[in-house]
């Protein structure tokens, strides 16, 4: 009897453990990568070789192991709820292929760049236009999930182009402007000279907009889903939740405030944490559900035991990963500066 | 799904693992190959090393974006396509696949970081260090990723309840019956492909009569692994297969064609298996009766299942199983005969006296992947109709809702933009031997001004391309 209701207990805190270690993963890609494809969207607003250059090498030595959190995502989500993985992928097919071969361009041309100067403006282009499309198919698919999919008998039942509408499109956009915010910021921190200057001029009209943008998809959600509304707008959810928009208006303000009194590092900071709260934000707009409106993470969940057996491990190595990823942002710490890279 | 699109889904995925294998089987061997480098340049301190390390570093550094981004597709494709897949067996392998991230993926990543742009950031030793972390990850992801594969091939450690595949004991699931003996088969042929390479290379530089300092330490390197690492490689592949025999019999068959298996079976060059005739068209064999049943069974007249014990739904396709076999075989008696060429050159001490050999081993970097490719394609295909034998078969693991259209265009998609990003890569790798090893002595320049004059600008690319 002890074995059953401990076998109940870890079938019903399992999957809510595995949510909450892919949701950091989730985040933790969406802030890293975050600034990283950010740097291929201002690309274009940079036309000076040397320029991009630094811009480049302010993130060469940290893009691998940045994506390496989008394997996670994708394979944690296979892993422990490999029913909705299956949804997910088959649901937001063209987004997801579409994400992957722009990553793909914008991987390579970390390398290709280098080695193809003087010839390189095909790369530049490629890492602009791979980083642009792979932010902007990320928040399709953030959209798209937000809004829900159709799922029979365990398997995605809408079609190819259902993705294709103004919502998902809008925070599509939204997330190109949000990695750009991060990428300014980014280089604030990082850069020196021109190429700051450059993103010191950017960086105001960004944070406009990515407000402007989170503004109205906390109003749009839940107008649109009232399974939203009500996580959101009764008693006493209402009170319990206030803080995360007050928090947000506090975290906007820090970046507003380190943009003006010149601050190196405030405005990066302050913009992780409105992406993070933003993130929060969506969690509760969504969980319990995994894939909105009808697969919760219990039905999703992998068996407790391959859930079990993955967490071990993941509770083992995560720290060990966490420790040396931040090794090697602080061997790289510092201003970047022109020329630097083993090129 | 209707069957075109599950045919077009194969293709597909056939082609993008295909593309990603190259460049694992190459940064596998090269990542040990740059930390022996390190680690030989740290313990004698002569700069050769050094030099070559930093030269291969770059081709590494290509190779691996291309291995990285090809990679990212691939564990996102098991749900896009195969959505049935992820269903059936997430539960024994999705634990298998997040292992490898969590050990090997961000391990190699991570330290990559400090392998490429460390020179002068930190300690000589700990940049070795990265270095060896760099090759431990890529060992440690072929692991994982093999023990994967295997369990599809031999499943083992699971129950499978209502349809779905559930774990009971992980170390039998991971040490599942043919897994030491692919990861065996798998990462010798990873070591061996570099070696080639590096021997190829290092051949190249002898007949222009450049870097010669280096391309003899290239030589002496790759040709040393060659001649040990080929031959070793038909032990470990004749175990292998005498694995297969036990637990995949229809694949065996399909790699001999051999069709009846009343009598001892002769060894086949060449022939056209017929699946309407249940025979072979056109059949060349070794005149020595009983050779195949001999290298299958180790007797001249054991018997061992044919195609014919199978009924033919069961059957995998013969055809492309039996020619991969052959390509692979053969080219891997070719290395032999490489290996044993040079070592007896070597041994006489007349190797580089004469560039004969040179001449001809100049071109064969492709030969280990090309016999990677075939084997993959002889243990994938013979392993259909089944996607994880016994449990799942490939036309069951579609994912219901994707269409023929889709499919269509991200396989054009995937055609086009790795046709390109493959024919660069090759090329730009090709530009960084030709350039060679010599100037990476040079640190790269350090400190350029923030603003240059336009002028400027060039020199400073100048500086940076010299550094080349």
């Amino acid at each position: 009897m002890v074995e059953m209701a401990s076998g109940e207990a870890m079938a019903t805190w399992l999957p809510i453990i595995w949510i909450g270690l892919l949701g950091a993963a989730v985040a933790l890609y969406v802030v890293l990568d975050g600034f990283d494809l950010g740097i291929g969207i201002l690309f274009p607003f940079s036309p000076e070789e040397q320029d991009r250059d630094v811009m480049m090498n302010s993130v060469a030595p940290f893009w691998d192991g940045n994506e390496t959190w989008l394997i996670l995502g994708g394979g944690g989500l296979f892993v422990a709820f490999p029913m909705a993985y299956g949804i997910i992928m088959s649901g937001f097919y063209l987004p997801v292929i579409i994400m992957l071969l722009a990553l793909v361009f914008r991987g390579v041309a970390f390398e290709y760049r280098w080695v193809s100067k003087p010839h390189h403006r095909w790369w530049d282009i490629a890492f602009a236009g791979g980083s642009i499309t792979a932010a902007f198919m990320q928040g399709i698919i953030l959209g798209g999930l937000l809004h829900g999919l159709p799922v029979k008998d365990g398997h995605f039942s809408g079609g190819m182009l259902d993705w294709l509408q103004p919502f998902p499109i809008f925070v599509g956009l939204a997330t190109v402007a949000g990695y750009a915010l991060l990428g300014t910021t980014w280089l604030i921190m990082r850069t020196e000279g021109e190429v700051a200057a450059e993103a010191r001029e950017q960086a105001p009209k960004l944070l406009l907009a990515v407000l402007a943008a989170m503004t109205i998809v906390s109003l749009w959600t839940p107008l649109s889903e009232p399974r939203i509304w009500d996580r959101w707008f009764t008693l006493p959810n209402l009170f319990y939740l206030a803080p995360i928009p007050i928090l947000t208006a506090l975290a906007a303000f820090t970046v507003w405030r380190g943009l003006a009194n010149h601050h190196d590092n405030a405005p990066f900071f302050g913009t992780v944490a409105l992406f993070l709260l933003g993130f929060a934000g969506l969690a509760i707009s969504t969980l319990p559900y995994v894939v909105p409106p009808t697969i919760t993470i219990w039905d999703a969940a992998a068996a407790p035991s391959s859930q079990l057996f993955m967490l071990i491990g993941t509770v083992a190595l995560l720290p060990v990963i966490l420790g040396y990823t931040a090794f090697v942002y602080w061997t790289f710490r510092g201003k970047v500066k022109p020329g630097e890279g083993y090129h | 799904m209707d069957l075109d699109a599950v045919l077009l889904a194969r293709i597909q995925f056939a082609f993008t693992v295909s593309f990603h294998i190259i460049f694992p089987s190459f940064t596998i061997g090269l990542a040990a190959f740059i930390a022996t480098l390190l680690v030989r340049w740290r313990i004698t301190g002569e700069e050769r090393f050094q030099r070559l390390a930093k030269f291969w570093t770059k081709i590494f550094a290509v190779s691996f974006a291309m291995g990285v981004v090809s990679g990212i597709v691939l564990s996102y494709q098991f749900g896009t396509n195969w959505a049935g897949f992820s269903k059936v067996t997430g539960n024994v392998l999705g634990p298998l696949i997040g292992y490898e991230v969590l050990t090997a993926f961000f391990l190699e990543a991570s330290f990559l970081g400090i392998m490429l742009f460390g020179w002068n950031r930190v300690s000589p030793n700990l940049h070795v260090l990265s270095a060896v972390l760099v090759a431990i990850g890529t060992s440690l992801s072929a692991f994982w990723i093999l023990a994967a594969n295997s369990w599809m091939h031999t499943p083992a450690g699971h129950e499978i309840r209502d349809g779905i595949a559930y774990p009971l004991d992980w170390f039998a699931i991971i040490f599942n019956p043919s897994f030491p003996y692919r990861f065996a088969h798998m990462f010798t042929a990873a070591y061996l492909t570099t070696s080639i390479v590096v021997l190829a290379v290092g051949a190249r530089y002898l007949v222009q009569k450049r870097f010669e300092e280096e391309a003899r330490t290239m030589v002496r390197m790759g040709l040393g692994m060659v001649a040990i690492l080929a031959p070793l490689q038909l032990v470990i592949g004749d175990m292998h297969g005498l694995n297969t025999k036990e637990y995949q019999p229809a694949k065996l068959a399909a790699m001999e064609a051999h069709w009846n298996s009343n009598e001892p079976a002769d060894f086949i060059l060449f022939a056209l298996p017929n699946k309407e005739q249940n025979g072979n068209d056109y059949e060349i064999k070794v005149p020595i009766p009983g050779l195949a049943s001999f290298v299958i069974t180790h007797d001249f007249s054991g018997t061992f299942k044919g195609l014919n014990d199978f009924k033919p739904e069961d059957r995998p396709p013969v055809a492309p199983v039996f020619f991969a076999f052959r390509v692979m075989v053969g080219l891997g008696m070719l290395m032999i005969l490489m290996g044993a060429v040079g070592a007896y050159l070597w041994v006489r001490g007349t190797l580089f006296e004469s560039n004969s050999y040179f001449k001809l081993v100049q071109h064969t970097w492709p030969m280990g992947f090309i016999a990677i490719l075939a084997g993959w394609w002889v243990t994938e295909t013979g392993r259909q109709p089944w996607l994880a034998t016994g449990i799942l078969r490939t036309y069951d693991a579609v994912s219901p809702a994707i269409t023929f259209n889709a499919v269509l265009t991200t396989l054009i998609l995937f055609v086009i933009v790795y046709t390109i990003v493959f024919s660069m890569g090759v090329y730009y790798i090709n530009r960084l031997i030709d350039k060679g090893p010599s100037g990476a002595a040079k640190d790269p320049p350090r400190g350029q001004p923030t603003r240059p004059l336009s002028a400027a600008e060039d020199a400073a690319r100048e500086a940076i391309i010299g550094a080349n």
